[in-house]
């Protein structure tokens, strides 16, 4: 069980819908219209995987930070 | 002096207007949106249904009161939430918050990803060609809505849904009392519902016979009977029912006012027409032009005093945002009331913004890029077969569009 996540947005798939910034206020917010997540690295915590696998553009990965594996969004 | 009296001073609430301001007129935005904007960004309205409500119309305003956590859906079942329908709805996605909310929708999100929609075009295309195909057999004059506008998203959305087309007459009736406000009566609306929960509960009972079929349907069957806490019985039929109805009432509808609008805009058509590349540009630029909804729904409740376009909105009090006001908002649109395909970044609100983010919206923007490019293109010398003033505009619905639309091509 990894000890950290690493959260990503990609600005060039992001539309700026604000679904993550809704499901999970603590780690992502807009700016300049487009997400941007609080924290590069937090603790694992569900409602971040709630939020990347609610994105409809996909623009948010979960990674493990120590082995960089993508834990969201699901295939 | 007392609090209350301290916060009664730091605002001054205003008489409500009636809402919306006046019969809908065609795809016209009521220049009452304009006023507002300018003069008075947080208005006191009156709906048809339920209690007053703040309305507001400028860009910004619209996103904070859709994004912002501190307002929130859940409340509205607790209240006389103002409405252009009779019915009130007290279940479903759009009257949760996270995390319930989220619940739901992650079962949903991942059906419609731009990339599980992608993977949806070419099939979607080759419905378009044939049904066009099938229109120019019968020739000039035909009705674009029953013949291409109404059969493709519906097709589409039962082969992803994985419902019957041949079911389609029955399930189209059922599926305007979603968006019906006085076009029905109230009895024939719960009817109509009662008809498609029931509808959607046999194929769900299809599903639990034969668990082996992969499509959207079955996956939520799935996912209710592998953990119950996941989705009730109630949750899944009304989920995959409101899929089913809004998941085409409002693409059947889109595609007949985007070509309209494009007739009365015939340089544009000819640069689309010229250039299909531009359809995607296109597409955004009309679901920022097109006024789809007769005015605004779904308020959203404070929970907790909020400063909104220099208004102190109470905790408890219900806020509509205009997405069609959004949309025309100059500050964020330059010449906003142009119908522009060249404008580099369009943020625009037509699918709404925040957690109740369309939940189909890149299926509607696949669907309406293969429609508009499709006829624009294989129709070349499209126009109305009838006088505009011939053309019936729907009445008594929360979306505005044609009822049929004469083409000759």
């Amino acid at each position: 069980m990894s000890t950290a996540w690493r959260l990503g947005v990609d600005s060039r798939r992001c539309i700026g819908t604000s679904i993550c910034a809704g499901t999970a206020p603590e780690h992502f917010r807009l700016v300049g219209g487009l997400s941007e997540p609080l924290a590069d690295v937090v603790a694992p915590a569900d409602v971040v995987l709630d939020a990347a696998d609610s994105c409809p553009v996909e623009a948010i990965t979960v990674r493990d930070a120590t082995d960089d594996r993508l834990i969201a969004p699901e295939e | 002096m007392t609090e209350s009296a301290q916060t009664t001073e730091s605002r001054t609430v205003p008489p409500a207007r009636q809402y919306p301001f006046g019969v809908p007129d065609r795809l016209v935005v009521d220049p009452t949106y304009g006023e507002l904007r300018e003069n008075e960004p947080m208005t006191r309205v009156q709906l048809p249904y339920g209690e007053e409500a703040w309305l507001a119309t400028r860009y910004e305003d619209v996103r904070t009161v859709l994004g912002d956590v501190r307002f929130g859906r859940a409340p509205a079942v607790q209240r006389d939430e103002p409405r252009l329908t009779p019915r009130q709805q007290y279940s479903g996605m759009l009257t949760m918050d996270p995390p319930d909310h989220t619940r739901l929708r992650r079962l949903v999100a991942k059906a419609f990803t731009a990339r599980r929609v992608e993977a949806l075009r070419p099939r979607t295309q080759e419905i378009a060609e044939a049904l066009v195909d099938d229109m120019v057999r019968l020739g000039p004059p035909a009705d674009l809505v029953e013949h291409v506008a109404t059969p493709l998203p519906i097709q589409v959305i039962c082969e992803l849904l994985g419902v019957p087309y041949a079911d389609r007459d029955r399930f189209h009736v059922w599926s305007e009392a979603i968006v019906s406000t006085t076009s029905l009566p109230l009895e024939t609306i719960q009817e109509y519902l009662n008809n498609l929960w029931g509808y959607i509960g046999g194929l769900v009972a299809e599903r639990r016979r034969e668990p082996e079929i992969d499509d959207l349907l079955g996956a939520l069957v799935r996912a209710r009977d592998e953990n119950e806490d996941r989705l009730s019985e109630t949750e899944l039929v009304e989920l995959a029912g409101g899929l089913l109805a809004a998941g085409h009432e409002t693409t059947v509808t889109q595609i007949p006012n985007f070509v309209y609008v494009l007739l009365h805009n015939p340089d544009q058509l000819a640069r689309l027409r010229a250039d299909p590349s531009l359809v995607p540009a296109a597409v955004e630029e009309l679901l920022r032009y097109v006024p789809l909804g007769v005015g605004s729904s779904f308020a959203r409740y404070a929970k907790e005093d909020v400063e909104v376009g220099g208004v102190l909105v109470r905790a408890g009090e219900p806020v509509l945002g205009s997405l069609s006001s959004a949309n025309r908002d100059g500050t964020v649109f330059a010449d906003p009331d142009r119908l522009d395909f060249d404008r580099g970044q369009n943020p625009h609100l037509g699918f709404g913004h925040g957690v109740h983010h369309c939940v189909g919206a890149q299926l509607a923007r696949m669907e309406l890029q293969v429609a508009v490019a499709t006829i624009v293109t294989r129709l070349p010398g499209l126009r109305l077969a009838v006088p505009e003033v011939e053309l019936e505009w729907k009445r008594g619905m929360l979306v505005r569009g044609l009822l049929g639309m004469p083409v000759a091509w």
